[in-house]
Formats: C-alpha cells, sequence, structure tokens
C-alpha cells in the first residue's frame, strides 16, 4: 500500500475569546478516526465539505502535521520522522499556496528543484522537457512566477511537484479558479501521467467533474471521519444525485412537467427558461433532451453536476451518522 | 560533499541573482547599510570628543572593540539576520513548502535569503579596524594574528546562534519579534563597547547569557595584553569559538523544539 | 480621527510590552556607557553628572514610542500605491488628519512604552528628576510639541513618494540622522561644535533632546519657555513646509494622473 491509514485522529485547541478577558478552549476534532488504505497506481479522489478535515489529513500524509493519535504511512515510511526520504518519494501541489520562488522564472526553480533533488543533469533535461511538452510550459518558460496567470502557476507547479519522478502525486484543490478549458487539459494530462508512469494520484477536490474525470475510487470525508469509500457510481446510487439540466428555449412555453423521470425545479415567467433534475441512474441528459425536443425547440442547454455539499449532505440524509 | 551542498548553493545563487538585477537600488542600499555603521560609530565619536578613555580603553581600544563587534554582526545579519523574520515565512506558508523538500528546514530557511546589502556595514566596521589596529600597540605574535582572524568569524557565529533563537522563539510567540531583538540588536550593542562599564550583573547577563563580550572585547584584552574588569579575566578572550558552540548547541536545541512545535508534535 | 489612532493601536499589546523590554534593555545598556563617559571625565560632562546622564539615557528609551523617532512610511506606501486619492477625497485635511491620528498612537504608546524603562531605571539606578510641578507641567508641554515637530518631519520626508520610486534611501538617512541630531542617541551637549552646529540647524534637537531638558528641569523657568519658543518655531516652519510641499506633490499627481 502507497498510502496506509489507520485511526488517525488530530485534534486542534481554539482559544476563542469570549468578551473581553475569558477565553473558551474548544477542542475542534479535524480529524476523527479515518482508516483507509491507497494501492499504488490508483487515483483517489478525497471530497468534503470546507472544513472536513482535507487538507488536515494532506498535511498528516506529508509529514507537515504530526497526528495526535493513530498510524500514518507514506510509501510506507513515517512521514515525520522519516520526512527526508519521503519527500524524494512524493510530489505535493497545493493550489493556493505557491511552492515555486516567487520572483524567478520557471526555468531556474526547476533548476534549483533538480539540484535540491540530487537529479542528474540528463535526467532533468529530458524529465524537464517532457513535462514542458505536456503541460505546455514553453511559452513563459522565462517569466516570474509572479507574472503569471493562475492557470500558467497551476502547470508550472505541477511540473515541479513531478520533476523528480515521485511514485505519488498529492494534489490539494489543484483546479480551483481555473477555466473550464484549463481544468480539462490538466485532467487529460494527470491521466496520461497515470498510465505512462504509473504515478499514484491522489486529490482533493470541490469539483465532481475533476472526480468524475481522473478518480477511480472516493473517499467522502465529513467532519473528520469518512463517510464514504468506494466508486463515483457507487456513490451516486447510494446517495441518489441529481443532475440538472438547464434549457434555453426558443420561444416561451408552457412549463415542462411530465417529462419522465425528470422533475421540473425552475421555469423562468415567461418560459424561456426552465431546469430540469434527474438522476443519471434512471434516464441521461441525452433522453431528456430527446423528450423535451419533442415538445419545442432547444436553442442552448447547460448541465450542472451536484456539488459536493450537496452529495455529503444527502449523504447524511440518507445514512445519518452515529452520535459522538 | 559539493554534491550535497549544491541545492544550497542553487537556492543562494538565484537569491544573489534575484538582488543583483535591481542594479541601482541595491547600490543605494549598501550605502545606506554603510550609513548605519558610520552613524553608529558617531557615538564613540562623540564621547571621545570629550574624554580621553572609556572603560580602562583608550579611543583606538574601544573603537577597536566597536569594530570588531559591528564586523561580527554585519556578517551574521548578511547570512541569518532575516531568521527574525519568522512569523512572515510562516503567514506565506513557506515553512510548509520547506518541510515537503528534502533538506533541513533551518539550512532551507537560511539559504532562502541573503542580505548582501549589508556589506556595507562590513565594510565600514573593516575600515574603522584597519585604520584603528596599528594605532593600537599590539605585541603580534602568531596567536594573536590568528586570534583576530578567528573573533570576528566565532563572533559572528555568535550572532547567527542568537538569531536562529530569536527565529524559534517566534514559533511560540508570534509577535516576538520586538521582544527577540533586545537579545539580537541589544546583544550587538552592548558588544561594541568595552563590558568593563557594566556592572556585575549585566557582565553577567552579557557574557555568560547572551554571549555578547566574546564577540569582541574580550578578544580585544587578549590583543592589547590588558586585564579584564572583576569576573572576566583576560584569557577568555581565547575562548571566543567555545562560546560561539555553546550558544550554538541551545539555538540547535530550541530551533529543533520550535519546529516540533509547529508540526504539532508537542500538543 | 485621535480616537481611531488610540484604537488602532490598542490591538498591539504584545508588541508593545515586547518594545518595551527592549527599551528597557537598550536604556540599561546606555546607561553603563554614559555612567563610564561621565565616569572618565571625572564626574561630570557637559552639566551631566552620573545620575543625570542616567537619568537622560532611560528618559531617552521611554520617548522613543511616543515621538516615534524610527520609521514611519505609512504616507509614502499610500502616494505609492495611490490610496492617497482617498485621502484627498475626505473632507478633512489630510496633514491635519494624520496629524490627529498620531497624536492618539502617541498617546497610546506612551505610558506601556515609557513607563517600564523609567521604573527599571528608577529601580536599578535611581534617576535625578525635579522636585517641583512646574517642569513637569512645561515638560508635558514640550513633549507634545515634540510628538508633532516629529510628525511634521515624517510627513515631510514621506513627501518624497511623490518623485521618488523608491523612497528607502529617503527614509533610512531620516531615521539615521533624527536619530543621532535629536539627541536620542548621546546628549547634544555632549557633540563637538560643528557637530552641535549642524543639529541646531535642524528641527531635530526639538524632538527629544528639548522635552528631556525641559522635564528633568537642566531647563528652567525662562531657558525652558525659551526652548518651548524653538519648538514652535519649528513646528510652524515644518508644518507649513509639509502643505507647501504636499500641495505640490498632489498637483503632480493629478496632472501625471499617478
Amino acid at each position: 500500500m502507497i498510502i496506509s491509514v489507520k485511526d488517525l485522529r488530530r485534534e486542534f485547541v481554539i482559544r476563542a475569546p469570549t468578551g473581553r478577558i475569558w477565553r473558551n478552549r474548544t477542542t475542534v476534532h479535524a480529524v476523527d478516526g479515518l482508516s483507509f488504505d491507497i494501492a499504488p497506481g490508483s487515483s483517489v479522489g478525497y471530497i468534503g465539505a470546507n472544513g472536513a478535515g482535507k487538507s488536515t489529513t494532506i498535511k498528516m500524509l506529508t509529514g507537515i502535521l504530526v497526528p495526535t493519535s493513530g498510524t500514518v504511512r507514506t510509501c510506507g515510511l513515517h512521514p515525520v520522522k522519516q520526512r527526508k526520504a519521503l519527500a524524494r518519494r512524493i510530489g505535493v501541489v497545493f493550489g493556493q499556496r505557491s511552492q515555486l520562488w516567487w520572483d524567478l522564472p520557471l526555468r531556474q526553480s526547476y533548476r534549483t528543484l533538480a539540484a535540491i533533488h540530487r537529479l542528474p543533469a540528463a535526467e532533468r533535461t529530458a524529465r524537464q522537457g517532457e513535462l514542458v511538452e505536456r503541460l505546455d510550459l514553453a511559452d513563459f518558460l522565462d517569466t516570474p512566477v509572479r507574472q503569471l496567470s493562475l492557470g500558467q502557476r497551476i502547470r508550472g507547479e505541477i511540473a515541479a511537484a513531478l520533476l523528480h519522478s515521485p511514485e505519488l502525486l498529492i494534489l490539494d484543490e489543484p483546479t480551483i479558479g481555473l477555466d473550464v478549458l484549463s481544468k480539462e487539459r490538466l485532467r487529460v494530462f494527470l491521466a496520461e501521467q497515470r498510465a505512462s508512469h504509473g504515478t499514484t494520484l491522489l486529490l482533493t477536490t470541490h469539483d465532481m467533474d475533476d472526480v468524475q474525470r481522473l478518480c477511480d475510487r472516493i473517499l467522502v470525508v465529513d467532519h473528520g471521519r469518512l463517510a464514504y469509500d468506494g466508486t463515483l457510481p457507487g456513490l451516486v446510487t447510494r446517495v441518489g444525485v441529481d443532475r440538472v439540466l438547464t434549457l434555453d428555449l426558443n420561444k416561451p412555453s408552457p412549463p415542462l412537467t411530465g417529462i419522465p423521470f425528470t422533475r421540473l425545479v425552475d421555469v423562468e415567467p415567461d418560459g424561456l427558461r426552465q431546469r430540469l433534475a434527474f438522476s443519471p441512474q434512471e434516464t441521461t441528459a441525452a433522453a431528456v433532451l430527446a423528450e423535451v425536443g419533442g415538445r419545442t425547440d432547444v436553442r442552448d442547454l447547460t448541465i450542472e453536476e451536484p456539488d459536493i455539499e450537496d452529495v455529503v449532505r444527502r449523504l447524511y440524509l440518507a445514512s445519518p451518522a452515529p452520535p459522538r | 560533499m559539493a554534491d550535497r551542498l549544491a541545492p544550497y548553493a542553487a537556492l543562494l545563487a538565484s537569491r544573489v541573482r534575484s538582488q543583483a538585477t535591481y542594479g541601482r537600488s541595491f547600490a543605494l542600499d549598501v550605502l545606506g547599510s554603510a550609513g548605519v555603521g558610520i552613524f553608529e560609530f558617531a557615538e564613540v565619536y562623540i564621547i571621545f570628543a570629550n574624554v580621553d578613555a572609556l572603560g580602562g580603553l583608550d579611543f583606538a581600544g574601544v573603537a577597536m572593540v566597536f569594530a570588531l563587534a559591528n564586523l561580527a554582526f554585519a556578517l551574521a545579519d548578511l547570512t541569518v539576520g532575516h531568521l527574525d523574520q519568522l512569523p512572515t515565512y510562516l503567514r506565506a506558508g513557506t515553512l510548509d513548502a520547506f518541510l515537503l523538500r528534502p533538506l533541513p528546514v533551518l539550512a532551507q530557511l537560511v539559504t532562502s535569503d541573503i542580505s548582501l546589502r549589508r556589506l556595507g556595514r562590513a565594510m565600514v566596521a573593516l575600515v574603522i579596524l584597519g585604520v584603528v589596529l596599528p594605532l593600537n600597540d599590539i605585541d603580534w605574535t602568531g596567536a594573536r594574528i590568528a586570534l583576530l582572524v578567528i573573533a570576528p568569524l566565532a563572533g559572528a557565529a555568535i550572532f547567527a546562534a542568537l538569531f536562529v533563537l530569536a527565529g524559534a522563539v517566534q514559533f511560540w510567540l508570534v509577535e516576538g519579534g520586538d521582544f527577540t531583538a533586545a537579545f539580537t540588536y541589544g546583544g550587538s550593542y552592548a558588544a561594541s563597547f568595552p563590558a568593563s562599564v557594566f556592572a556585575m550583573p549585566m557582565r553577567v547577563l552579557f557574557t555568560f547569557v547572551v554571549p555578547a563580550t566574546f564577540v569582541a572585547y574580550l578578544p580585544t584584552l587578549v590583543l592589547l595584553d590588558l586585564p579584564g574588569p572583576v569576573g572576566l579575566p583576560q584569557w577568555l578572550g581565547w575562548t571566543t569559538p567555545v562560546a560561539a558552540a555553546g550558544i550554538w548547541s541551545l539555538a540547535a536545541l530550541g530551533w529543533n523544539a520550535g519546529l516540533r512545535h509547529y508540526t504539532g508534535a508537542g500538543s | 480621527m485621535f480616537a481611531s489612532g488610540f484604537r488602532r493601536w490598542a490591538t498591539y499589546r504584545g508588541a508593545m510590552a515586547a518594545g518595551a523590554f527592549t527599551n528597557t534593555v537598550f536604556g540599561l545598556i546606555r546607561a553603563y556607557i554614559t555612567v563610564g563617559a561621565i565616569g572618565a571625565a571625572g564626574g561630570t560632562l557637559a552639566g551631566y553628572d552620573a545620575k543625570a546622564g542616567i537619568t537622560y539615557a532611560f528618559l531617552a528609551q521611554a520617548l522613543i514610542a511616543p515621538v516615534n523617532i524610527f520609521t514611519w512610511n505609512e504616507l509614502a506606501l499610500r502616494v505609492r500605491t495611490g490610496d492617497v486619492a482617498i485621502d484627498l477625497a475626505r473632507p478633512v485635511d489630510p496633514q491635519l488628519a494624520y496629524l490627529a491620528s498620531d497624536l492618539g498612537r502617541a498617546a497610546y504608546s506612551l505610558v506601556p512604552r515609557g513607563a517600564p524603562p523609567l521604573f527599571a531605571g528608577a529601580v536599578v539606578f535611581g534617576l535625578s528628576m525635579p522636585a517641583a510641578v512646574l517642569p513637569y507641567l512645561l515638560g508635558a508641554a514640550s513633549l507634545l510639541l515634540a510628538v508633532m515637530v516629529s510628525f511634521a518631519c515624517r510627513w515631510l520626508a514621506n513627501l518624497a513618494a511623490f518623485w521618488l520610486l523608491d523612497v528607502r534611501g529617503v527614509m533610512m538617512l531620516y531615521v539615521l540622522a533624527s536619530g543621532l541630531l535629536s539627541g536620542h542617541l548621546l546628549p547634544v551637549h555632549w557633540f563637538p561644535d560643528w557637530l552641535a552646529a549642524i543639529a541646531r540647524a535642524t528641527p531635530f534637537p526639538s524632538i527629544m533632546q528639548t522635552p528631556i531638558d525641559v522635564v528633568t528641569g537642566r531647563a528652567a523657568g525662562v531657558d525652558a519657555l525659551a526652548l518651548i519658543g524653538v519648538q514652535v518655531g519649528w513646528l510652524v516652519v515644518t508644518l507649513i513646509a509639509g502643505r507647501l510641499v504636499f500641495a505640490a506633490g498632489t498637483r503632480k499627481l493629478v496632472v501625471q494622473g499617478g
């Protein structure tokens, strides 16, 4: 197992001032008894609402934070005691924080990282060349990192994390703030890396599309505990999550009720825009569209995927957690 | 060995490069740093415009103490001066980035910046030293020459250790920068003047707690072959490297404790 | 604006304590050096005996925070970022608004930063302070003027931001010059003649030397009033200069679009 977590716990003591003098000490159980194993070569999505404990878990997996109790082994190593050895074998990307040198161009950063990881020059050139090509970095390789757009910076960070060919790549919200095109390109690249190099992928995200396109396993964490461990279709089945189709019609129409397996969620006053919710287990977007097309002309459409908060909330409605 | 130092060389090289690109502004910074050195020396100058001796040393002697202390401090400030700004790194998440790299965190922090502009102050100190050295009546032996070279280096090591401790303290006291300044900058100030003007408690504090007098005053006593004041015999001037080793072991302990606290090992 | 200045600094409790601690340590070191010099001079130097010298050293530390003898570059930063436009748009005069805020800050830091060094000095050495009330009254007035003169000087220095891209050099020079020439390091009365002449040609002695001289009674009665008069004079000059230069700077900003 490349990641092995057993009964992991992490508590924080918060001193919250109530009023001017007194402070209340409250204990926050950021991670509250997590257990899971991840096999090498797999691609796992680690999802949960904000504050659910995702970042805390990542920190404990990588040696930034010490668990309060429980065991964690990454690449078979103790993340804190064997931090440096572990750092040679993993790559980590934080979507919201940069690990690159702000005022240096990417090229310099890669040279420095190669020295830090003691990569032989030949290996660095080859690997860098491959990453630059696949992530399309050539145009801004010599631009200082602080002048890069978010999408460019994320690509640069990912290349930095993969430069030393790690066995495990951990990504913390990598697609946050990116536009649709960039997100898709990134997903294609990551899938490719996994296929060609066998890199294990652990990805925390709020974006269900990320999960759908990249991960063959999902771990849902809520309030520090594992709420679900399985596949996405399994999750959908378990929770019964709806997708929502927003239709822009050519001319005002009466509400589109009675289309099989759909629920009319919203109709704008003139009937030009209507929203239909449906469960992907029961029907497909194409089928719904065909039905609608039979009744009226559709000018444009968008599909909304369920968001994480929704999924998690429904997960708990479906099977409530035992009381603490 | 060169292979192990390569990453640090690369890190430092990138800092040097980035500072050198701001050419004119950098020259101004060096000048400013030199200005600081000159203005600090003004205190010595003004005192000796009024008297002939301070703490048993004449102008040349006090100037030598001042120059040695300033040189040592400038060298330390140059390399690790940024360490007492630890909260800045904590806020930016830089420390996490360091933890994710296969290198010791302190080494990365030290090489993450170098304040080349402090060379200005070091230059001023060297010039003052060069001028007053012949003015002092020194009986040059091989050992004394060696001491002259070793003292500022060991002194720099002492101040560097103080900067590391100042950083470590701020793992706990995040707004403690103003507090640690009492020991880093205060130590530098105390080291620039003969410790014979201090009363005993102060003398003990700045010798055996914060080893400031080891930096300049005690070696000066040796060079000038003068007896020390009560509690500070002349021969201590030879032991600056020992003092440096001592304060560094304390700094290493403190730093490791601070890092453990940061990663939550303590809680 | 006074109240908001006061309140803003009230959140920096930890920094206050830390600053006071460092001031005290520096005060102790400086006191010993001063005593050493006075001793070498045979017991008095330029009218300062050992006790007076020690008192001077601790007062010089105690006053660091209120007169804010060191860096202040808020205005320069706001000019650089263009935020100064907000100040111009407000119905209050910018210079007076900042002055009021600065007075609030000074008022807040006076006791937390001033008392500890003086207390330490009194305990370790014993300070020589006058027994009469008048020096303290005059001293308070002189201190108020000193804070304002310091503000006016810093205001002027910051205005360089209208013309220079990087004001660090100017600010560095200001800090060094004011630190030395105000008498913060050593009394101006100890300066060799040429340096004393330079100092007196600047407003800096009014920032620290004068209030200390007045409150310790070194300058008493008519002499004290004369010094206070000098402070008033410098205050007027620097404030007016500040207004003129500020006006010129904002004109340049408006014309060039920042």
